[in-house]
């Protein structure tokens, strides 16, 4: 273990109030463990991209900062408060349904299979969790739906379903959809695996232009390299549910100091 | 208030009766077997004459029920000519009513036969029997033959509706006791109990069935 | 004739009363066999086993004839509802389980990551999606239940069965009877056939 390299050595950014903190997280599924006492701190409107083979642990990793898995072991802090825990008496307890909806209300993520809400029309899609959620008013939330469908790029498709639209277009709805929600932290998880290969650019301009924007924290799960590169201000090499190498993106792919990092981006290049 | 040696005393006739159930259940089934098989090839032909009155036939033997059909084979028949004994009126109002739901499930097993079957057979120049009898039917058959298995644990649950047509029958036989010794509690309670104790046993059957099945 | 007639308004009385608590029963029912909980769930499997077990007949029989017996008498009309309500309920209560169960469960977990509650997603999420696959064998049941109304006139209720064979007693003209009795099941059942195959390829289409 002693070759990997150590987190706070390589990290592109230090000494920061993390927004997102993973302590010795542990998953298991069954007997096999996915995730290894795995720690990682993420700076506020930092932009981290996620890469490793298959079955390394990516999903898992940002599935348990939604809450969509519970970590075995360990903690995870999101804005200074834990998330899977509750403090009582100094002592950790599991947290109860309000706690989780009140912390992760700081996160979003967009998924591989977009999830939009096949029997509600792009609007509804984008207007009923702030609504529901939020309580604005009907016409408060299809005013930012449509603010935010603008920014995809979308705000002709208002009536449409998510059938009568391409992969790309469903993606970016489903972008928009969390976008509305304000989160501070925004979860991709290989959002254009799913496309066809003429798509999959229209989705990542979209997310490159949130980027842009600056103050949102991204934790971006991808296969798409050179867009990794380009917006992250960090890649993470995870492996086996570890995190082997990570640190600034020209450092990760033009000089990884691992030997499976290298072995992973020279089979990736050859693939592509 | 549960009397066991009124129950223990009634066992016997209600077994006797629970064969006459058994008989009913299993002759309606072969019947169903058959003649859904020849409905489902029948609605399938491609000679309107003979397909669309086969259908209607379906249509409107699935869309009554089951007790008006036994009245009417049972009392109607009758007056052309054709009396019946209560079980064979009932094994033929069971198994036809059956037949047509059998028909839906060989109909499905048939159409998931892909069509190189077909075309293969032809190919060689197999007659339409023969098509049938050693291409569709061998392929179509296995997979159905746990959905079989509940529509005949359906039938069996069903024929308690022969005692309508004076079959006496467990339930019949039941009734019977109750009206004699003014206790109904016991023998209708059993019969529930029978049912309840054979079709599950049954349906951990269809199960096991089912599970071998996907395992080939 | 009209006598007849008095026989057919209580056959759709009893069917819609009895649809009513078999939907009931069979929402409640389906949820509890999804509850985390295990004694509610085999609480309600019970329930399934005993109405699925043993045969419609013998339930009416049992609760018209035992039931009494405990002090507990319930006319005809109330029998049939009660009894074709649980029991439809129960066979039911599957259709209610799977078709929540066919969601996709990237649908939960989207409206999770939106910071949606159970109860939200629940009835805004899957409820919606699973009606619409619940519909068509909820419909083919409710036919099913319309058939087996029949039964209710052997424990003396005076519906369309029951009334036909009345007829027949008093005119011996069998074969009209009979007949005609056939026919007016057909009458009620059929278009809600033919409805539920409309509906199935809509459905299917993937309109509606
Ligand atoms: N719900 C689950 N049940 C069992 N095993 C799972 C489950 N989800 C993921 N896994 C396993 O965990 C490992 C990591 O999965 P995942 O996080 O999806 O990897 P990645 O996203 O890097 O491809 C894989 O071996 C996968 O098979
Ligand atoms: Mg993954």
């Amino acid at each position: 273990m002693s070759e990997i390299v150590t987190e706070t050595s390589n990290n592109g950014i230090q000494n920061f109030e993390p927004i997102v903190r993973y302590q010795k997280v542990s998953k298991s599924f069954g007997d096999t463990e996915v995730i290894k006492e795995l720690d990682l701190d993420v700076a506020p409107a930092e932009k981290i991209g996620i890469i490793g083979p298959s079955g390394s642990g990516k999903t898992t990793l940002i599935r348990m900062l939604m809450t969509l898995e519970k970590p075995t072991s360990g903690t995870i802090e999101v804005d200074g408060e834990l998330l899977w825990h509750k403090r009582v008496n100094g002592n950790l307890v599991p947290a109860d349904e309000k706690h989780l909806r009140k912390v992760r209300s700081k996160v979003g993520m967009i998924f591989q299979q977009f999830n939009l809400f096949p029997h509600m029309t792009m609007l509804r899609n984008v207007t009923e969790a702030p609504i529901h959620v939020l309580g604005l008013s009907r016409e408060e939330a299809e005013e930012r739906a449509i603010t935010m469908l603008e920014k995809v790029g979308l705000k002709d498709k208002l009536d449409q379903y998510p059938r009568q639209l391409s992969g790309g277009q469903q993606q970016r709805v489903a972008i928009a959809r969390a976008l509305v929600m304000n989160p501070k932290i925004m979860l991709f998880d290989e959002v254009t695996s799913a496309l066809d290969p003429e798509l999959v650019e229209e989705v990542l301009a979209v997310i490159k232009e949130i980027a842009l924007e600056g103050n949102m924290t991204m934790l971006l799960v991808t296969h798409e390299m050179q867009f990794a590169r380009e917006i992250a201000d960090r890649i993470v090499f995870i492996n086996g549910g570890t995190i082997i190498e990570q640190g600034p993106p020209e450092e990760i792919f033009e000089n990884p100091k691992h030997e499976r990092t290298q072995n992973f981006l020279r089979r990736f290049n050859k693939k592509n | 208030m549960w009397d066991w040696e009124f129950t223990i005393s009634i066992l016997p006739l209600l077994l006797e009766g629970l064969k006459i159930t058994l008989i009913a259940t299993f002759l309606a089934f072969g019947f169903a077997v058959v003649v859904g098989l020849l409905l489902a090839i029948a609605s399938r032909s491609s000679v309107k004459i003979l397909s669309l009155p086969v259908k209607a036939f379906i249509e409107f033997v699935r869309s009554t029920p089951l007790l008006a059909q036994l009245f009417f084979i049972f009392y109607v028949f009758p007056k052309f000519g054709l009396v019946l004994t209560p079980l064979v009126a009932g094994v033929l109002g069971l198994g036809l009513h059956y037949s047509t739901y059998l028909s839906e499930v060989y109909r499905s097993g048939i159409d998931s036969i892909p069509r190189g079957q077909w075309e293969a057979a032809k190919a060689l120049n197999f007659s339409k029997a023969r098509t049938w009898i050693s291409i569709i039917i061998p392929q179509a058959v296995p997979p159905i033959i746990p959905v079989m298995g509940n529509y005949l644990i359906g039938m069996f649950k069903d024929t308690p509706l022969l005692s309508a047509i004076t079959l006496v029958e467990v339930l019949q036989t039941a009734k019977i006791i109750g009206a004699q010794s003014f206790r109904y509690l016991e023998p209708i309670t059993m019969v529930g109990v029978i049912f309840l104790i054979l079709s599950y046993v049954s349906s951990l059957g269809v199960r096991w069935l089912e599970l071998r099945l996907n395992q080939r | 004739m009209p006598f007849l007639l008095k026989g057919v308004v209580v056959t759709i009385e009893l069917t819609v009363m009895a649809a009513i608590l078999a939907f009931i029963m069979a929402f409640i029912a389906g949820f509890a066999r999804l509850s985390k909980f295990a004694i509610v769930r085999g609480i309600t499997q019970i329930y399934v086993e005993i109405f699925r077990g043993t045969s419609l007949l013998v339930q009416l029989f049992w609760v018209y004839f035992v039931l009494p017996f405990f002090g507990i008498e319930l006319s005809a009309m109330m029998t049939g509802v009660l009894v074709l309500g649980l029991n439809y309920g129960a066979y039911a209560s599957e259709v209610i389980r799977s078709s929540i169960l066919a969601i996709p469960k990237g649908q939960t977990e989207a409206g999770i990551a939106l910071n949606m509650s159970p109860s939200l997603i629940m009835k805004r999420i899957i409820l919606p999606q699973a009606m619409l696959i619940m519909l068509p064998p909820l419909g083919n049941y409710l036919i099913e239940l319309i058939k087996s109304t029949a039964l209710v006139s052997l424990i003396t209720l005076h519906d369309l069965m029951f009334c036909g064979t009345m007829i027949n007693n008093v005119t011996m003209r069998t074969i009209e009877v009979y007949s005609l009795v056939l026919i007016i099941y057909f009458l009620l059942a059929y278009p809600l056939t033919l409805a539920i195959r409309r509906l199935e390829k809509r459905l299917s289409a993937g309109r509606l």
